[in-house]
């Protein structure tokens, strides 16, 4: 598992090339977020931070078959077009690849402590909380409640 | 009981600090109660603490309920809900 946050951009080629090499893998599934129109600026809580994206992909790696992961995340200044994000998942199969990239995710939107702040043309506004991306977290939480039943 | 206090965010820029060093009474007990000694100071505290305000806390780095206990040295964050990603 490798997590960083890091003000510089990264190669997602080279990450994704790096997770392809052990002889175990046959799927590697990968995200990338893009900053979409307007400029912001990311703040985030050093080591708390790391620490919740460790859990993430700790809490991943308990639901599925996961060979290794990455997960990249930017802070501070960016522009439209550049790279946010990076969530790399390397598995023997592709279903599981997938799942756990999207699990990691959805649970980085809503408990990985990051706040976007924008600067349109208007100035300078502290993006909102989505209660969709909330319940794109919790559509993961049954499979919780069942495992928990089966013991 | 000695605490270090962290706020980020929208809510860093309502109280006008990053962090402090506070020595609480003992009633001071859980993350609810720390947070309504804080409201007690009154004016953007009052606001931005109100009830009604949406905010996560953490306590030594995990996300913490309101009723989360607290201890001597305990690093508490007050912040908006996430928006990162």
């Amino acid at each position: 598992m490798r997590i960083s946050v890091q003000r510089e951009d990264f190669d997602a080629g080279a990450e994704i090339r790096a997770l392809s090499r052990d002889s175990r893998v046959g799927a590697v599934a990968s995200f990338v977020g893009v900053v979409r129109e307007v400029a912001m600026t990311l703040e985030h809580y050093p080591g708390m931070t790391e620490r919740a994206l460790r859990r993430i992909v700790e809490e991943a790696g308990s639901r599925w078959r996961v060979t290794d992961c990455t997960v990249v995340h930017r802070y501070g200044p960016l522009q439209p077009g550049e790279q946010i994000v990076l969530v790399v998942v390397a598995s023997a199969h592709r279903g599981e690849a997938f799942a756990a990239c999207e699990f990691i995710m959805d649970y980085l939107k809503t408990r990985a402590p990051f706040w976007k702040k924008e600067r349109g043309p208007e100035g300078e506004r502290w993006v909102e909380a989505r209660a969709c991306d909330d319940s794109a977290a919790e559509r993961w939480q049954p499979r919780i409640a069942e495992s928990k039943k089966l013991g | 009981m000695k605490l270090k206090v962290l706020y980020f965010a929208a809510l860093r820029e309502q109280v006008g600090r990053d962090a402090e060093e506070l020595d609480v009474p003992a009633e001071v007990a859980t993350v609810a109660a720390l947070r309504g000694h804080l409201r007690a100071r009154g004016g953007a505290w009052a606001e931005a603490l109100a009830d009604g305000k949406l905010l996560r806390m953490a306590v030594n780095q995990d996300m913490a309920q309101p009723g989360a206990a607290l201890g001597p040295g305990d690093e508490v964050a007050f912040f908006p809900p996430v928006t990162g990603g």
